[in-house]
């Protein structure tokens, strides 16, 4: 099994919490936390559903393999419906609370309804209690963890939180778990706040067992570890540099964008790389990085633990950012870096502490700056509308003090807390946007890298690299090289990323994970642990219907074809210098064959024939 | 040759894993929170440690027990904790000074590492070696040799 086969619905309209049987036939058609915590989303809810209303629902889900000694099996997803894209929302975190909620006997927690006034979840193992929050309220993500877990005297209490931009509405909110572990995409973080539901707190004691083959499956897992440490991505790039061993990479082969995605090149990039965070700096002769740090159960370790320069002008006068905390990744070193066109690192590991702090996600929080930026020479925005911010391309003082906008609330704060579509369409810039579905983009340039570009443009949630990761095959050459350029084959490409994906972050484990392993690496660790076939075949197939679930829940709540789409300045603006000079987007040629492989319409609907292969209706 | 767990903090990323293995070999089960290993994060200063007992010769656990249930493993060095006579009275507890010996409340016994026989599974477990399992004589030797090798003479110096 593995499965604790035990929902938790926790009603906080009315107050009720009860427990009922995960329903195993659905289990065995989506596996777990993406998939399986989607379908309960697709029966229970309208996909039209206001996503900030009592009526949707916000689910905390595990995967079957969560909890056991399967490398990277820690995860948990938060799934709903997203307010930045009304569309199916699923954001995926590590950390160790994941594990808590399995060894509290859990496989996930419905939330529905809306609490009358602030409240937070307890739990430990069987009790579970809804205990009032209205001191909570209003603290940011790390001070309400500090509260909660003063409170129940207990340092063992794993935490996931909402800090002060979710209860102000901002759009691209994160849920925060184990201080710098995020939910973070898509606005998760608002949902949960929208429910007054400030915090999630579990201990489980329980245990995770019920392995369906327990020798099958040590073998396997040992298998799979060897494969991670023997892997030259998985073994050294990422724990050494963590996802910042991209930064120069991706620079260097004309796929990193700036300044709004209107350059693609950016000058400063080695300043904000990983083997930047490695330089000692002049103040104190320390690093950036102090450590690599793991999440619960992975091998790899690619987490950045760091420390901001204490002589810096963002925090010389806040000793509470001296120590250190998880530190910048390639996403958003990107979002706040390249795209606003800052290279201060110090700068930018102070906002990504700060979106830590308070549960914001920092690909969308730079990428809708770097928009304000743009919009701001443009004179579309001016320095009094922005409070006094000298909102220009290259300051880390503007990008900072805007961040703390966000953060504060102020007038312009809750522009920024729109996200990009939102800010230009209401300053009637609409096509300054960088977003896909209303989501912005992370830090990989469609028109330098073509596959990527279908991949953003198709994405389930909106602009995200997560839901079909190309660049490991269009730059790393995993599992085989394809070339960027090349706008061939990529839809198939682009099909089986997604599918392969969708089955992974329904699992328990981390997508990280297949740098290194294959299907056939994963299949064997899911087999062993299951009940159940879960051979390779059956795997890819599941992956594909959860994958064609999610667009079904889409096309129902309005989405067509023509949301399938990039910002024009993708498609039609070409890159200006470096390496990919003179490329643009192919998506349109790219698109037409990806329904067709897909097994959809040219409307981008998936056909009966499609439904009726996968068991979908 | 009498072997001992060395613990590098250093080495140590915080994964857990060793608690997994611990608790698998014990009870068939992961569950971190019944591991005799223990990892701490300490947060503000980016550093994990993993911590255990250490298998004192003049084990203050082994001397306090007034039931005689703390016993030497003679092929490991261990001392293990006889389940059957254990009472649960917690004094092994208080008179630990590393607090590597505490009580169980799902058994009412108490706990502590018993290096899994001769073979612990922590230390197979761990990905990065800041467990390993090595002559008791020269856990320090690492250390010693990263010394030694500051005293080489410089590549570049001539004599």
């Amino acid at each position: 099994m593995s499965w604790t086969r035990k929902v938790l619905r926790v009603n906080l309209t009315t107050g009720n919490c009860t427990t009922e049987p995960l329903n195993m036939d659905w289990a065995k058609n989506y596996l777990g936390q993406r998939g399986l915590a989607t379908k309960y989303l697709v029966e229970e809810t309208d996909p039209n559903v206001d996503p900030l209303s009592p009526e949707n629902i916000f689910i905390m889900a595990t995967g079957p393999l969560t909890g056991t000694m399967a490398s990277t099996a820690g995860r948990y997803s938060v799934i709903t419906k997203s307010p930045l894209t009304g569309a199916i929302a699923c954001s995926n975190s590590g950390g160790f609370i994941g594990n808590e909620f399995k060894n509290a006997g859990l496989d996930m927690i419905i939330f529905e309804g809306k609490a009358a006034s602030p409240v937070y979840l307890y739990i430990e193992n069987d009790t579970v209690e809804i205990k009032p929050a209205d001191d909570l309220w209003g603290k940011s993500a790390w001070e309400a963890d500090a509260m909660i877990h003063a409170k129940h005297q207990d340092p063992n209490l794993k935490i996931a939180v909402v800090g002060r931009p979710a209860e102000e509405g901002c759009l691209y909110a994160a849920v925060i778990n184990d201080l710098h572990r995020a939910a973070g995409r898509s606005g998760v973080g608002t949902v949960m706040a929208s429910k007054n539901l400030k915090a999630v707190a579990v201990r489980g004691t329980k245990g995770v067992k019920g392995l369906e083959k327990p020798a099958e499956f040590m073998s396997a897992v040992n298998d799979g570890k060897k494969v991670l440490a023997d892997n030259a991505v998985t073994g050294q790039g990422l724990p050494t540099y963590g996802t910042q061993v991209l930064m120069n990479v991706i620079n260097s082969v004309g796929g990193l964008p700036a300044h709004n995605m209107r350059d693609v090149g950016f000058a400063g990039a080695e300043n904000i790389s990983g083997e930047a965070m490695h330089e000692p700096r002049a103040s104190d002769g320390k690093a950036n990085l102090t450590t690599n740090g793991a999440c619960f159960g992975c091998t790899i370790a690619c987490g950045r633990i760091s420390t901001i320069d204490k002589t810096h002008f963002s925090v010389k006068d806040k000793p509470e950012y001296h120590g250190a905390s998880g530190g910048l990744e390639y996403e958003a070193a990107w979002s706040l870096g390249a795209d606003t066109g800052v290279d201060d690192i110090d700068a930018l590991t102070y906002i990504q502490f700060v979106c830590n702090e308070d549960g914001i996600d920092p690909i969308s929080l730079g990428c809708t700056i770097a928009a304000a930026m743009e919009l701001f020479e443009k004179g579309k925005i001016d320095i009094e509308e922005t409070g006094g911010i000298d909102l220009r391309f290259g300051s880390a003082e503007a990008l900072v003090a805007a961040t703390e906008a966000v953060i504060a609330g102020t007038p312009f704060g809750k522009i920024l807390g729109m996200g990009s579509k939102r800010m230009c369409e209401k300053y009637d810039d609409p096509d300054l946007s960088m977003s896909v579905k209303g989501q912005e983009f992370p830090a990989y340039d469609p028109r330098g890298i073509q596959g990527i570009g279908l991949a953003y443009a198709t994405s389930n949630r909106g602009a995200c690299h997560l839901r079909g990761y190309t660049i490991a095959s269009e730059i790393l050459g995993i599992p085989v090289k394809t070339e960027q350029a090349d706008s061939d084959g990529k839809p198939e490409l682009v099909k089986a990323f997604q599918d392969a994906t969708a089955l992974v972050d329904s699992a328990g484990l981390c997508i990280f994970t297949t740098f290194a392993w294959g299907m056939e690496d994963i299949a064997p660790q899911i087999d062993a642990a299951c009940e159940g076939d879960w051979s390779v075949d059956k795997c890819l197939e599941a992956g594909e219907r959860i994958w064609n679930m999610e667009r079904q829940y889409n096309n129902a709540a309005g989405f067509t074809a023509d949301d399938d789409t990039l910002p024009k300045r993708l498609l039609k603006e070409a890159i200006k210098s470096g390496p990919t000079k003179g490329q643009v987007s192919k998506l349109g040629e790219m698109l037409p064959i990806y329904y067709e492989v897909r097994g959809w319409t040219p409307q981008g609907v998936p056909t009966p024939d499609t439904l009726s292969r996968l068991g979908l209706s | 040759m009498q072997k001992s767990l060395h613990l590098d903090p250093a080495k140590c990323t915080g994964c857990l894993q060793c608690e997994m293995a611990c608790s698998y070999e014990k009870l068939g089960e992961f569950n971190p929170s019944r591991s005799v290993i223990k990892v701490f994060t300490f947060h503000e200063e980016g550093r994990f440690a993993p911590y255990t007992c250490t298998q004192c010769d003049e084990a203050w656990c082994l001397r306090a027990c007034p039931v005689d249930a703390i016993t030497m493993d003679l092929a490991s060095g261990a001392k293990i904790v006889i389940d059957d006579k254990c009472v649960g009275c917690k004094v092994c507890t208080i008179s630990c000074p590393f607090g590597t010996i505490n009580y169980v409340q799902e058994t009412g016994k108490v706990a502590k590492c018993d290096l899994c026989g001769g073979d612990p599974e922590c230390a197979k477990a761990c990905p990065t070696d800041a467990i390993t399992y090595i002559d008791a004589n020269a856990t320090g030797y690492d250390r010693m040799k990263a010394f030694a090798e500051k005293s080489l003479p410089s590549a570049n110096t001539s004599a």
